[in-house]
């Protein structure tokens, strides 16, 4: 096993991010068995799951992944600068490359104890909520992104009450974990606080490991569409002569049979058919758009995430 | 021999340290101070070492044998114990030779720095592990110095055995060292000495005395390097870029088990790596019990 | 663990180089030294040194990484305090009682060293937490473990244990009982035979125990991250702020944070040992 895929079977690996190991787990038996029907080799696909951004880290560092799956496409672009992949790789797929979508929704305790029904019911005294760190994860960073979007679009909104606004949400949160699963487990497991704010697709896990009549979910008046890009990593399926099944696998994610699966998995799905049929699992929202509304992921990065950004200051003297 | 204590009636057998406490209570305390410190260091241990394990315990078996048992069919985990039992296995003899050779030269011979040696020695045990993996990124990764004419020679480091491998051999790096050089320090060279003097070789001596001399040190330092070795989990999460059944070791699949909320199978892979460190101290404590006073003897030599 | 110390004194007294195996075996040691530790470690101080000394200055000296750091380095101090002073009570009450589980006791003190990090820091948390075994008896009392410092203290306290057990236990083994014999049979009281006859004799393991378990405590990530709250300038720890800016693309800003660790370390570890040798040889 040392030397594993050296031998025989072609092998593609698919670098990650952190919560979609349920999807692929029944995504990739699907795409090996319809590569053979249609004539294809004998095929394996790895897994590797992590934090988005520690995943594009270790493909820039060597990981030699076929293929790239993420929950934003910040990090792809990371992955694009190294010079793996061209930097109009959004370009190369339909839907700016992402097949699938998902948004950040409130998850309560039982009975909704605290009467959360949207963002302002956050910023309250006396509520604690329970969100990942927007610095290390594409989970909050969507959460605190739509935070300052639902802030500056109230009437009277700007950025400067966005600050503020922010300032206030981020002084109830009583623990910052690194990851979403890490926020998941705090809330549920620990019993610490009253709402988390997290994936749509998470959802439907969390009900299924922690008891269905545990929590509810609360649908915000405002919230923000978190596209999931996919691309090929062009120098490390060139270097491993695997480029045409990395495409291939690429683009059964548009697949009918691709898109049934993503719905099965909390995802939503591009195809405005197979939304449709699985309707009465993805409730209508109102969604902005962090090209639109950010001016792009880079900008979006450096005004908020990076180094002295806006996150550092009103972290600064948030104490929990 | 009268027992003057009041408190628990001792079997002198079981006390190779202890004997002058029966006899002599005047340097013995109180016997309530006695109660009160036991109390103390009991509680302490419950609280931090005990209950801790116990927890471990209880989550791994939380819904029965049949579900615990179980969790060791996956693919993925027999890998990730396979993975381990690798790394393990080429660490610690690796440390092991490293271990002896240092010891040799810094407790037989003087020589300039030994001090600095030593320090050198211990500074993998301090450094953070996220640093130890970073550092092996910085150059065999692709950006890294070594990383492209490794990439052009098509050999894997990081993200694959290799890496593992050297992040394990960095964290348990001065475990066997530190055990040996104190113990060979108070053994003196005068065993040797006098082997040499009867016209032994130099690795004759080395394997008839000083080896025998220093046996049970030696076996206590494997199996703490191996312990550390086998549950190291930052510096190898740097390293290992998390493909499952490829480079998952045991403490990063019981991370992505637990990262899953499939909390059974987590807590009893990691009841496996409990049940080493338990087994690891069991033999050391039957080692120390049967060989007490050959040990002494040893180390009073 | 035991203590490595400065040459003993039977080895000063034996004829130089009388022993073969000088040559080949301290030539492996720096060499296996340098190849996977030294030339490693010094990868880290080459890539923070593209900062520039202005901008490394200006990396450590920002209120996050210094919170960070003064966070790691006074945790790990409170706990290597603790565990002087508790591992201290373990280590003679193992030396100098006996009681029904000793064995036992004395088997798991080697734990924190087995157990990986990770599942520590989960079992801490899942003990602690206010709905946890230990956390709903402190909870009442308006003590909050984990997601605090406290918490950060309580993982540190953890890891660093087996330290000072480890290294006071032998030497409190050693102290003659001769001497406190003597001292007793001359009159001098219980408490006065502690303090002027066995303290200073283990004095200097307690502190290479304390400065192990603090070095030790410094570094540690696994079990912290799990306990504490994470919170940036509050419970952010120094090795959770290096992986932060990793997964910024920062890598000069880690390696600038781990080098400034990596030195504090080297010179703790050097102030420890020749603690030793000094330890060795008023011994």
């Amino acid at each position: 096993m040392l030397f594993a895929g050296q031998v025989g079977a072609a092998q593609l690996l698919n670098a990650s991010y952190d919560v979609a190991r349920g999807f692929y787990k029944d995504l990739n038996p699907a795409f090996i068995a319809d590569w053979k029907k249609h004539g294809g080799a004998d095929l394996s696909i790895d897994q590797s799951h992590g934090g988005s951004s520690k995943q594009a880290r270790s493909v820039i560092d060597g990981l030699e992944a076929d293929v790239v799956t993420m929950n934003n496409p910040l990090d792809i672009d990371a992955i694009a600068k190294a010079g793996l992949l061209p930097a109009d790789w959004q370009k190369r797929l339909p839907n700016n490359s992402s097949p699938s979508w998902s948004a950040i929704l409130f998850i309560v305790r039982k009975g909704n104890p605290k009467g959360i029904k949207d963002w302002d019911d956050l910023v309250k005294s006396g509520v604690q909520v329970i969100v990942p760190n927007p610095k290390t994860s594409g989970n909050g960073r969507y959460s605190y992104l739509a935070a300052w979007q639902y802030a500056r679009s109230k009437t009277g909104g700007s950025d400067d009450t966005a600050i503020a606004f922010e300032k206030k949400l981020f002084g109830n949160v009583p623990v910052l974990d690194t990851g979403g699963r890490g926020a998941t487990t705090t809330f549920a497991q620990r019993g610490i606080g009253d709402v988390l704010l997290t994936f749509e697709n998470e959802v439907g896990l969390i009900r299924d490991e922690f008891g269905a009549d545990k929590f509810e979910i609360v649908v915000p008046s405002l919230t923000v569409r978190a596209d999931n890009p996919i691309a090929l990593v062009d120098k490390v399926a060139a270097k491993k002569g695997t480029t045409p099944i990395a495409q291939a696998y690429l683009q059964f994610h548009y697949t009918k049979a691709a898109q049934e699966i993503f719905a099965k998995n909390g995802l939503r799905p591009i195809d405005a058919a197979v939304l449709k049929a699985h309707a009465a699992d993805f409730p209508a929202l109102n969604l902005f758009d962090v090209e639109q509304a950010f001016g792009g992921w880079s900008k979006a990065q450096a005004d908020h995430f990076a180094d002295g950004g806006s996150f550092d200051k009103i972290i600064a003297n948030a104490h929990p | 021999m009268t027992d003057i204590s009041a408190t628990a009636p001792l079997d002198p057998a079981r006390l190779p340290f202890e004997p002058l406490m029966q006899r002599n209570a005047v340097i013995s305390e109180a016997p309530w101070v006695r109660r009160t410190l036991i109390g103390v260091a009991i509680l302490f241990l419950a609280g931090f070492l005990l209950l801790p394990l116990l927890s471990v315990f209880a989550a791994a078996l939380g819904k029965g044998l049949g579900a615990y048992f179980a969790s060791f069919n996956s693919a993925d985990t027999q890998s990730a114990i396979r993975l381990t039992l690798i790394a393990a296995g080429i660490a610690v003899p690796a440390n092991l030779v490293f271990g002896l050779c240092a010891a040799w030269a810094i407790t037989k011979f003087e020589f300039r720095g030994k001090q600095f040696l030593i320090t050198l020695i211990d500074l993998p045990f301090s450094v953070s592990p996220v640093v130890a993996g970073l550092i092996y990124i910085l150059i065999f990764g692709a950006q890294g110095w070594a990383g492209p004419w490794f990439s052009a020679h098509d050999i894997k480091v990081v993200f694959a055995v290799p890496g593992i491998v050297l992040a394990t051999i960095f964290v348990t790096f001065p475990f066997i060292a530190r055990e040996l050089i104190p113990l060979m320090q108070e053994l003196g060279t005068d065993d040797e000495q006098a082997a040499l003097s009867l016209g032994a070789s130099g690795w004759q001596t080395f394997w008839h005395v000083t080896l025998p001399n220093v046996k049970w040190g030696l076996l206590y330092g494997v199996l703490l390097c191996n312990a550390r070795a086998m549950g190291e989990f930052g510096a190898v999460s740097v390293v290992s870029g998390h493909i499952r059944g490829l480079t998952n070791t045991m403490p990063l699949h019981i991370e992505i088990l637990y990262n899953d909320y499939q909390f059974v199978p987590a807590f009893a892979v990691a009841s496996l790596l409990a049940l080493l460190a338990l087994v690891t101290l069991a033999a050391k404590s039957v080692l120390e019990w049967r060989f007490a006073d050959q040990l002494a003897a040893t180390r009073r030599h | 663990m035991s203590s490595i110390a400065a040459p003993a004194d039977a080895a000063r007294r034996a004829p130089k180089r009388a022993i073969p195996g000088f040559g080949p075996t301290l030539g492996f040691t720096v060499f296996y030294l340098s190849v996977l530790v030294l030339i490693p470690l010094a990868g880290v101080f080459f890539r923070a040194s593209g900062l520039g000394l202005e901008g490394l200055w200006n990396v450590l000296t920002g209120p996050r990484v210094l919170n960070a750091l003064s966070l790691s380095f006074g945790a790990a101090f409170i706990a290597a305090l603790i565990n002087a002073v508790f591992g201290g009570v373990v280590a003679w009450v193992f030396v100098r009682y006996e009681f029904p589980g000793k064995r036992l006791l004395d088997a798991v003190i080697d734990l924190p060293f087995a157990l990986p990090t990770a599942v520590a820091g989960i079992a801490l948390t899942a003990l602690y937490a206010p709905n946890g075994w230990i956390g709903e008896l402190l909870t009442p009392l308006g003590i909050k473990v984990a997601y605090t410092r406290l918490g950060i203290i309580v993982a540190l306290t953890f890891i660093g244990l087996p330290f000072v057990v480890r290294t006071v236990e032998p030497v409190l083994r050693e102290v003659e009982r001769d001497l406190e014999e003597a001292a007793a049979t001359l009159g001098a009281m219980r408490w006065h035979t502690i303090t002027r006859v066995i303290l200073p004799a283990v004095l200097p393991a307690l502190v290479t125990g304390f400065a192990l378990s603090f070095a030790r405590g410094v570094g540690e990530y696994g079990s912290v991250i799990f306990i504490a709250g994470n919170f940036p300038n509050v419970t952010e720890i120094a090795p959770l702020l290096i992986t932060i800016k990793l997964d910024e693309y920062d890598y000069r800003g880690a390696t600038a944070i781990a080098a400034a660790m990596l030195v504090i370390s080297f010179v703790l570890l050097l102030v420890i040992n020749l603690l030793q040798a000094w330890a060795r040889r008023r011994a």
